[in-house]
């Protein structure tokens, strides 16, 4: 045992001494050798499988044809069944119904006004879940009304409202399948890797031509990011059924269909929960991106305040998507925690009463609206505005913490952030590609060397090795910070319930609330380059490293503490011996999110000028070149990709050796 | 409520009578869709076009849609008409576009992107010699960074606008390093600190914008444009190299989907006649970025007073 374990250091020490020395003087022996090839990879070799893929595409978008019809034509009707619904909603609430369309629409009956919805949403969550849920639920679209983003905040909820149960219902019927039929389960994961981090810019044009231009398109994308974890969350939950209550089950008679539909789901639903959370952040996550491609809203407030640098309005309008993240949040977790409904007497109408009572509210909101007009628009005078200050604060860090600001800014370039550039930038792509194998090889086993190859391969002859290895640079610097930054503090908050609940709220915020709004407020105090995308890549990576350290200590069997303070461990030693050892699976898991959030970022950093893959899709889509954009984002994805599989078959094999010490 | 309902029918039939008597002369009742973007410029020419398409009786719809994904649409017929495509960032995708033979370039619209560095009047002092590029030569040290030093910092537009500003700084051999901004919105996140530090900067600005009316400072003068400046190495300051001189001017365009032609040719007329003058933009960008008037209200102001400009377009 020992003896495996010394040659296992050595081996690992080995490599890294290896690709140290062609790293620092991989130029010199290339050149001494006359074998330059091997540190650039020349130009002549790519395979320019983007060209391929370009021609793939216009023939799938302009020639391809079933019967009589194109493929676009099955799109565009897809989209034309998810668009009735939208604009019946949209019109309800924010257009009102009209005649014909354009300027010159004559309008029927106008949009409800913002009585009746507050109302509505405020009864919904006293229903659900009791006084304090309706007041936090209130609270949130007062925020929206008070702060005048009222119609952009009904913009982005009629998005939400219809993507949301769009991506759970169609993620928990994927989610089904994969758990009956085994070759589907394994077909679909790795399409759903692809669909979480081939950034979303790459197949922006694509589905712009199949869905059509606004809301449409901006939907399906949103749905296609938002709806993998509710898949891989529904197999997951189905698979920890315990096999006493399937027998239980079996035995009271239930055919396959009613095992599903009364006993497997029911008893999955907890957990098929946290999807939906997750569905809905994700969604609302997307905002700023969908209203890039037209689905305006919250996001589109945030992006035109800020291209006037209006730092306040900017926050504001982000906070709108935050508060309404959360709202609708905690109203789906309160849906799903209800038990039973009462089968309590009464005539109807007691059992209606608190629908009945809205619908009169929203009757009466009509007539009242058009009687006194503050009711139907909230006056732009009575607006709250948090004005100049959120400008002002970032001014004045600017004016008097500058200096404090640039040092420790130099000091992260000059002693971390170069280094590990020049370093990663230095190794030859032939030794890259034997290392990924290596690693992975070394890791997982040789099917995980293989694929590692051939995506370290694909991303060479692509010609994208050295933005793969910027990207490797600036997710990997800033997931180790992320990782440091994080897991104390997750740790910290796991031990005490007041401190989880505050700091689940911080990560909510920070989980929706778009990067761009601190990007801004970032570059003015660190200037564009790589330290500020790195800060915002750790503001958002940075939420489950915490979040996955707190579940994992809050996981801990309160008996195996117990035995620890019997046995007279000190409170540091309960720490390291006993909770951490034991949340270690779940900080692992962190540590996989953490990469893939970082990963994800990529699309935004590129707006602060990384020269990255982020930056290549992002150049794709200018030039309007697709096949190349699907490339970088493939390229991507098969970073991410591999980063997962390296660390699940760490985890696994971590917790392979831990049971045969056992 | 059912009073208020039928005095609303009651209404939109009225309506409908009045203007199907005002309207019978366009082509179509379709409504036109105009794209708007993220900046006021835009917005206002959006606005403007579809102010005076609706004086001459069409329909017009404006939708939000991305800058260089809108062309998408416009191939498509999704959307119609995109009032502003600058030559500095969007020809290669324009280019594309008209090449697929679905969308029309429908002429410029008057305005003429100027683009070039600038710095801000405090750096004068510390760089004696500026607005002349060649005083650059010897003060790149005002303008350098604790990353590019010795050299100065240059801050680039986003690697998607092009420019050539690498080659620029070799041919003339400026000792500056270039560093890109990702979007426009960060390069002017960037100067707003550095001016109000008064700490040396020197970056991208393109005008119309309201940066340059906002912030006091001047454009660098480099050797005028000229197109044999960037073909032939053989012109100007550097013999062996091309881009030994300023940034070109550029157009804006306007572009639209082919049917449009076809299906509103009296629009499309008027879209070609359509003009503003720099001056015009930069006022109305002023009023309605830095100012804080709405939108509707600069265009609306901008209406009344060149009601003989519009109504001529129309004719």
């Amino acid at each position: 045992m020992i003896r495996g374990r010394a040659a296992s250091w050595a081996f690992w020490l080995g490599l890294a001494g290896i690709t140290a020395v062609l790293s620092l003087n991989g130029k010199e022996i290339a050149q001494a050798t006359g074998l330059s090839w091997l540190t650039k990879y020349p130009q002549a070799w790519q395979l320019h499988l983007d060209r391929q893929i370009s021609a793939a595409l216009k023939w799938l978008l302009e020639e391809a044809t079933f019967g009589p019809f194109q493929f676009r034509d099955f799109t565009r009707l897809l989209s034309a069944l998810i668009e009735a619904p939208y604009t019946l909603l949209r019109n309800l609430v924010v257009d009102g119904f009209a005649w014909g369309r354009g300027q010159q629409a004559v309008p029927i009956l106008p949009p409800m006004a913002w009585l009746p919805v507050i109302l509505g949403f405020g009864l919904l969550a006293l229903r659900l879940g009791g006084a304090r849920l309706a007041v936090l639920v209130t609270a949130a679209f007062l925020y929206l009304l008070l702060f005048g983003l009222w119609q952009s905040a009904m913009v982005t909820l009629v998005s939400v409202v219809i993507a949301v149960p769009l991506g759970v219902l169609g993620g928990a019927a994927l989610g089904i399948l994969a758990f009956r039929v085994r070759w589907i389960d394994r077909a679909l994961r790795p399409v759903l890797d692809l669909m979480q981090t081939v950034p979303v810019f790459a197949y922006l044009v694509p589905i712009l031509f199949l869905f059509g231009f606004g809301p449409m398109a901006a939907l399906v994308a949103t749905v296609i990011y938002a709806m993998p974890p509710m898949v891989r969350i529904t197999t997951i939950g189905l698979r920890g059924v315990p096999e006493e209550v399937v027998e239980a089950g079996r035995m009271a008679g239930c055919t396959r269909r009613q095992l599903l539909w009364k006993v497997q789901l029911p008893s999955a639903r907890r957990m098929m929960m946290v999807g939906v959370n997750q569905v809905i952040m994700l969604t609302l996550n997307m905002v700023i991106i969908a209203s890039m491609i037209g689905a305006g809203g919250l996001g589109y407030d945030v992006l035109t305040a800020l291209r006037k640098l209006d730092v306040g309005r900017g926050v504001e309008a982000g906070f709108g998507i935050v508060v309404l993240a959360i709202a609708l949040d905690k109203l789906s977790q309160a849906a799903a925690n209800r038990g039973p409904r009462d089968p309590s007497g009464g005539s109807w109408l007691y059992r209606h009463r608190w629908i009945l009572a809205w619908a009169a509210v929203v009757v009466a909101s009509y007539p009242l609206a058009m009687a006194i007009p503050p009711l139907a628009v909230y006056p732009a005078g009575w607006q709250l505005s948090t004005g100049g200050f959120w400008s002002a604060v970032v001014s004045w860090i600017n004016l008097n913490l500058y200096d404090q600001i640039e040092a420790v800014k130099v000091a992260a370039l000059t002693w971390v952030l170069v280094p590990v550039k020049t370093f990663l930038l230095g190794i030859p792509w032939a030794w890259g590609l034997v290392l990924a194998g290596t690693i992975a090889g070394g890791i997982g086993g040789w099917r995980l060397g293989v694929m590692a190859v051939l995506m370290t391969g694909f991303i060479i002859t692509a010609g994208l090795w050295p933005e793969a290895m910027i990207t490797i640079y600036l997710c990997g610097v800033s997931v180790v910070i992320a990782m440091l930054i994080g897991v104390p503090i997750g740790i910290l908050a796991g031990q005490n319930d007041r401190a989880y609940g505050v700091v689940t709220l911080i990560l909510d915020t920070l989980q929706t609330l778009p990067s761009f709004v601190y990007l801004i407020p970032v570059v003015m105090l660190f200037k564009v380059g790589d330290f500020s995308a790195m800060i915002a890549v750790v503001m958002y990576a940075i939420v489950p490293a915490i979040r996955y350290a707190a579940v994992g200590i809050r996981g801990v069997d309160p008996q195996l503490v117990e035995a620890g303070i019997v046995s007279g461990c000190t409170r540091g030693q309960l720490i390291r011996k006993v909770k951490l050892p034991l949340a270690m699976p779940s900080i692992l898991l962190g540590l996989n999110q953490t990469i893939m959030l970082a990963i994800s970022m990529l699309v935004i950093t590129a707006l602060v000028g990384t020269r990255d893959l982020g930056q290549e899709v992002y150049i794709a889509l200018t030039k309007a070149n697709a096949g190349k954009g699907i490339v970088a984002g493939l390229a991507v994805a098969f970073i991410a990709m591999m980063s997962d599989r390296i660390i699940t078959a760490a985890i696994a094999r971590r917790t392979a050796a831990r049971e045969t010490h056992a | 409520m059912k009073k208020m309902l039928l005095a609303s029918v009651a209404l939109v039939l009225a309506q409908a009578v009045t203007d199907g008597g005002a309207l019978a002369e366009v082509e179509s009742q379709d409504p036109i869709k105009i794209t708007t973007h993220d900046w006021s410029g835009n917005i206002i020419s959006a606005n403007i076009m579809s102010e005076v398409l609706r004086k001459a009786g069409y329909n017009t719809e404006l939708v939000q849609a991305d800058y260089l994904a809108q062309f998408a649409g416009l191939k498509t017929g999704d959307l119609d008409l995109a009032m502003e495509i600058w030559a500095t960032t969007g020809t290669d995708a324009l280019e594309e576009a008209v090449a697929t033979g679905n969308v029309v370039n429908f002429g410029e619209t008057g305005m003429i992107s100027r683009e070039e560095w600038w710095y801000p009047a405090y750096m004068e002092e510390r760089c004696p010699g500026l607005p002349d590029w060649r005083a650059l030569l010897d003060c790149a040290d005002a303008f350098a960074t604790p990353e590019t030093a010795p050299n100065g910092r240059y801050l680039g537009g986003p690697v998607t606008w092009g420019g050539y500003d690498e080659e620029r700084v070799e041919a003339l051999g400026l000792p500056f390093e270039v560093v890109h901004a990702g979007t426009d919105a960060a390069l002017f996140a960037e100067l707003q600190a550095a001016y109000e530090r008064k700490d040396p900067i020197i970056l991208w600005i393109y005008q119309p914008h309201w940066a340059p009316a906002k912030y006091e400072g001047k454009f660098i003068e480099f050797p005028p444009y000229e197109p044999a400046c960037y073909s032939d190495p053989a012109w100007g300051e550097n013999p062996d190299m091309a881009y030994d001189c300023g940034k070109p001017l550029g157009p804006i365009w306007k572009a639209g989907w082919v049917g449009l032609e076809k299906k509103w040719p009296g629009a499309a007329k008027i879209i070609r006649n359509f003009t503003v003058t720099n001056d015009e933009m930069g006022a109305m960008v002023y009023k309605a970025d830095v100012e804080g008037m709405s939108i509707e209200a600069v265009v609306a102001e901008w209406m009344a007073a060149n009601e003989a400009k519009w109504q001529a377009w129309i004719q």
